[in-house]
């Protein structure tokens, strides 16, 4: 029996394009609203475990973007948006890239679990599975729900953060997670409302190839009518103060002024692209405000303590 | 009797280019210096944790 071996070449993949593999914009994302989270415990953190969490935190997310990167190739190579990346562009080989990712997954989740606590870990697992096994495997490909349900994952790491420094889980940073989750479909639906063509190339179905644009408007206007006031929800809850209360306000208002203009426009796609640009500073606003909160230290007091408490 | 022919036979198996190699190298260098930030990482939690370090709380 003669068994055929493909002849590879060696890799000439550089330190470089392995870091592109773990998409670092979105790994800045997850460090940033993990850092919030852990900044938000009520348990303070040693600056070391801090770090540490963070760091296995920042690798768990790049694990989950080189796997995405992995099984998507083929669509990515479709897609003039992803065409350049290591594996459409022949940098790095899909297998490489598998085992960098699954190497990457392992370590973090271990090392989270050995030098932070277990239930950090076991959260930061379950992101990198959802991402990977439920979003790029399963609903990328089949749903146009799929950053609706997909956006869990992404939405996660303010709990990890939470969890690290408490080894639990409270409503803040449910409310965290709740923020990020309903941030997320109008965020995509907004970039994919003028990268249609390109999805539909490669075959993701997503809203705007499956429903249309104009459902598509009509639901970045719904997500966001419901995303102002749950941005504002860690003020009216007591979690932050006035000054954040204000500024999720503001932001939230001028998300519903995009959407609705994103909703009426007709033709071109300067909205939308406003929009998807507005809707990443406005997740940052708000995080960055109850990181400020959080470094002010009760500066601006929750909304309950301007009402008389009657004492 | 003939000459026995003296050019040094090619070495079997892959031949890296220079673009190859150089690649291998920087990979080998990010992979050690990953390996030894894990080493230090786990030695300074070590000391920061004190006796604490064997407890696994969830």
């Amino acid at each position: 029996m003669s068994v055929t071996v493909a002849r590879v070449e060696p890799s000439i993949a550089g330190v470089g394009d392995y870091i592109e593999l773990m998409k670092p914009r979105v790994m800045s994302l997850v460090v940033f609203t993990a850092l919030v989270g852990l900044v938000r415990a009520p348990v303070p953190m040693h600056p070391v475990m801090a770090f540490t969490a963070l760091l296995c935190i920042a690798v768990g997310a790049g694990a989950a973007g080189a796997l995405n990167m992995w099984y998507d190739a083929d669509i990515d190579a479709r897609m003039a948006r992803t065409a350049g990346r290591p594996i459409p562009r022949g940098r790095i080989m899909p297998g490489e890239a598998a085992g960098f990712g699954f190497t990457l997954a392992v370590f973090s989740v271990v090392s989270l679990g050995l030098l932070v606590n277990v239930l950090a870990a076991a959260l930061l697992a379950f992101t990198i599975f959802f991402y990977v096994a439920i979003y790029t495997v399963w609903l990328k490909r089949s749903t146009p729900q799929n950053i609706v349900i997909g956006g869990a994952a992404g939405a996660l790491p303010p709990v990890i953060g939470w969890a690290a420094a408490t080894g639990s889980v409270a409503i803040e940073p449910l409310v965290l997670f709740l923020i990020v989750f309903l941030w997320t479909p109008p965020h995509f639906w907004a970039l994919s409302l003028y990268r249609a063509d390109d999805y539909a190339r490669a075959g993701v179905p997503m809203l705007p190839v499956v429903a249309g644009a104009t459902e598509t408007r009509r639901q970045i206007l719904r997500y966001t009518l419901v995303l102002a006031p749950v941005g504002v929800t860690p003020w009216l809850l007591g979690y932050a103060g006035s000054l954040y209360g204000i500024a999720a306000a503001l932001a939230g208002g001028a998300m519903v002024a995009l959407a609705i203009r994103v909703r009426g426009e007709t033709r071109g796609h300067t909205a939308s692209k406003q929009m998807f640009g507005f809707s990443i500073l406005y997740l940052f606003l708000l995080f960055a405000m109850l990181l400020v909160d959080r470094m002010a230290g009760g500066l601006f007091a929750p909304l309950w303590s301007h009402f008389p408490t009657g004492a | 009797m003939s000459e026995r022919n003296t050019e040094p036979k090619p070495e079997p198996g892959i031949r890296l280019t220079e673009q190859q190699q150089r690649a291998r190298r920087a990979r080998s260098i990010a992979i050690a210096i990953s390996l030894g930030v894990l080493a230090v990482l786990f030695y300074i939690v070590t000391l920061v944790k004190g006796p604490g370090v064997l407890e696994r709380p969830l």
